[in-house]
């Protein structure tokens, strides 16, 4: 059974349809990156998965909870469903170490102790352990993101989304949360990243998936799409695309 | 616990409500147009002004910030009389008002000229026009625009300040009120309908400065309306 | 009796400044539960509560204090309450201040950006978690200059209730006005106590506005 089903996905902003019937599986372990222009809709695609976007129509299930927008059934999804963004979003009036206890705490109730323990490792993970008592705004971009990470990983999610998590961060910082993703990868946890990181996107991804007007419109395995694009956009797109 | 109400004796002062009516409008008109002539003289000087003479037009800012409406219109109307200075209860209440938006005004217009952006103030002296002129047509149109919804919420607390004149007997609604009230023992029922007649005004004051303010500040090009109506804007998604 | 203004007619005046201290103090306290409700209410999701705290607010701005307070004070008498002047004022100066406060909390808790709460609801926080732990937190943050801004001013309107004959600073001043016959002299003085007051705390929330535009979120 797929971890990630989408079916036939409708999706309109007023009069805009920036979905026009998306369907997609992923497996677990696999890594998926979702390529495209903008306004070809794949932020938006990855943002339906945690319920951040409503769909019109169409069937989603992810980490076998069925998509429902009932407040309950719709946090038990995001328990199993970790994202990141582009603009990090760390709580700027919470230390790192709280950032990251603050939902194992609330939601899973995880006393403080192992909770603290948790926190540590996540952060060991990434290697930012020395700044577990620091506020976001000492922290370097590149620092703040894998925090950002480290946070959404805490709640020990069986799928993480990655929404052009590096977009926001100059060249030199963008590296390190890259080398974090990879790590990520190599240990088996299943992904969906939305990035314009081409050569990470060819090295790391398992499946690359080019979206183009709102539909998936060429969809294999990163060296032979890369080399051999069977659609004469997703050749333009790579052309244009590889730094 | 039982009302009862009787709007049936007030509805016979009602000549008497629309006079007070009408002289809440022209305090409060004048009060405005003669407030925030003094709020942009007092902020133009302000900036126009050396450094060590600044502090003049702060002190009168923060005196009349932080003491009460009501004191500066007892001093206006009780202490001044004492130096020669006798005004009736009617102008009294529009010096007072008219000092006390000057004031404020002198603040939202300075937090309007002091959000434009040098880069602004250096681009128009590089295309060589004076000091002067660099004011007028760079910093002040774009300083108001942005100040606008200050400007119009102080102008309307500026007409519900007028209520204070009733302490001095000016028959404007809330003096007229007054009156009426002890005439008729109708206490509750007056000062419902003098709330809703300030409520019409609120309403009315600040449709009709909104208006005044996109007229005014939408250039011509981007408006499709002459109510305010929103620019058309397609909406970009990724 | 003319009496020259003296020592005794200068703590007369203290006194009174007391007790405009201790209106503030009531209404912003009173007020302020009522207005952290209001702020809710505003921004949640329920329609019904939306807009009547909407126009809650709207009618309490759209008339003058004035009103509000004899609205208060006849009201509660229509309605058989026979209360002292000082409790009839202090309802009524809450009732100006929940509807000012709660506006500006409001806006305060919609200035938080909205990728506070995708964040946070990401993690599966419930609606009340979120605002808890993630939103009000920082909205105080960005409350707390208009806020203490606003006590300015519900300082300088305690002195409308010297109308109903409640022994605030102003009415103190009228008293010895009539006294005395030194309107200068005493309203100047009435004018100083209340810049004594206001004007620390228009500094402090000048200062406080300085200070949260270098805060930043990441």
């Amino acid at each position: 059974m797929s971890i990630v089903t989408v079916e036939n996905v409708h999706k309109r902003f007023g009069q805009n349809e920036v979905l026009k019937g998306v369907s997609l599986r992923v497996e677990r372990g696999q890594v998926v990156a979702l390529l495209g222009r903008s306004g070809s809709g794949k932020s938006t695609l990855l943002r339906c998965l945690n319920g951040l976007e409503v769909i019109d129509s169409g069937r989603i299930e992810v980490a076998g909870h069925e998509m429902s927008y009932e407040p309950a059934r719709l946090r038990a999804l995001r328990e199993d469903v970790g994202i990141v963004f582009q603009s990090y979003n760390l709580f700027p009036h919470l230390s790192v170490a709280e950032n990251i206890m603050l939902a194992p705490g609330l939601v899973k109730r995880v006393d403080k102790a192992a909770n603290r323990r948790l926190a540590e490792q996540v952060l060991e993970r990434i290697g930012l352990l020395d700044k577990i008592d620091e506020y976001p705004d000492s922290l370097s971009g590149g620092q703040q993101q894998r925090v950002a990470i480290a946070r959404a990983l805490a709640m020990e999610p069986r799928v993480m989304l990655f929404d052009e998590v590096t977009s926001a961060l100059d060249p030199e910082l963008t590296e390190e949360v890259l080398e974090v993703i990879e790590q990520l990868a190599r240990d088996g946890m299943t992904m969906m990243l939305v990035t314009h990181e081409m050569n990470f996107a060819r090295r790391v991804a398992s499946t690359v998936v080019f979206m183009n007007e709102g539909t998936i419109w060429e969809t294999g395995e990163p060296e032979a799409m890369f080399s051999n694009p069977k659609t004469s956009e997703f050749k333009a797109f790579t052309q244009r695309n590889v730094k | 616990m039982a009302f009862d109400l009787q709007f049936a004796p007030i509805l016979a002062h009602t000549p008497a409500l629309l006079d007070a009516f009408w002289l809440t409008l022209k305090l409060s008109f004048g009060a405005v147009f003669l407030g925030c002539a003094l709020g942009l003289l007092a902020s133009t000087a302000r900036i126009m002004l050396p450094r060590y003479s600044r502090w003049l037009v702060d002190l009168y800012v923060e005196t009349i910030r932080n003491t009460p409406l009501l004191v500066q219109l007892y001093i206006i109307f009780f202490a001044l009389p004492v130096v020669g200075i006798r005004l009736s209860a009617v102008y009294a209440g529009l010096l007072a008002l008219t000092i006390n938006l000057g004031a404020y005004s002198t603040e939202i217009f300075r937090a309007g000229i002091e959000s434009i952006h040098r880069s602004q103030i250096e681009a128009g002296m590089s295309l060589s026009l004076t000091r002067w002129q660099v004011f007028m047509h760079i910093m002040l149109k774009p300083a108001v625009a942005r100040i606008w919804p200050s400007l119009v919420s102080q102008i309307i607390l500026t007409m519900l300040g007028s209520s204070i004149c009733s302490f001095i007997s000016v028959q404007e609604i809330s003096g007229e009120a007054y009156t009426i009230q002890s005439l008729t023992y109708r206490s509750f029922e007056i000062y419902i309908v003098a709330s809703l007649m300030y409520l019409a005004l609120s309403l009315l004051l600040k449709g009709m400065l909104t208006v005044l303010g996109h007229y005014l500040f939408t250039p011509r090009r981007q408006r499709r309306t002459w109510w305010p109506a929103g620019t058309a804007q397609k909406r970009i998604s990724s | 009796m003319i009496r020259p203004f003296g020592m005794q007619e200068f703590l007369f005046l203290i006194e009174s400044a007391g007790w405009t201290l201790l209106l503030t103090l009531i209404a912003s306290i009173l007020g302020g539960v009522l207005a952290l409700g209001l702020a809710i209410a505003r921004v949640s999701v329920h329609i019904v509560l939306k807009e009547v705290a909407r126009l809650y607010i709207s009618v309490i701005q759209g008339i003058p204090v004035l009103m509000v307070l004899f609205l208060s004070y006849y009201g509660l008498a229509q309605a058989g309450l026979d209360l002292p002047p000082v409790i009839a004022a202090s309802v009524a100066l809450s009732i100006y201040a929940s509807a000012y406060l709660g506006d500006i909390w409001r806006g305060a808790i919609q200035s938080v950006h909205r990728q506070q709460w995708e964040a946070s609801a990401s993690l599966a926080l419930t609606r009340m978690q979120q605002y808890r732990y993630v939103i009000l937190p920082q909205s105080v943050k960005i409350a707390l200059p208009p806020t203490v801004g606003f006590l300015v001013q519900l300082v300088k309107n305690t002195s409308i209730v010297s109308i109903v004959s409640v022994i605030e600073l102003t009415r103190a001043g009228q008293l010895v006005n009539n006294v005395t016959f030194e309107p200068f002299k005493v309203f100047i003085i009435v004018a100083l106590i209340y810049l004594a007051i206001c004007y620390p705390m228009s500094r402090a929330s000048r200062y406080l506005e300085g200070k949260s535009r270098v805060y930043r979120n990441g």
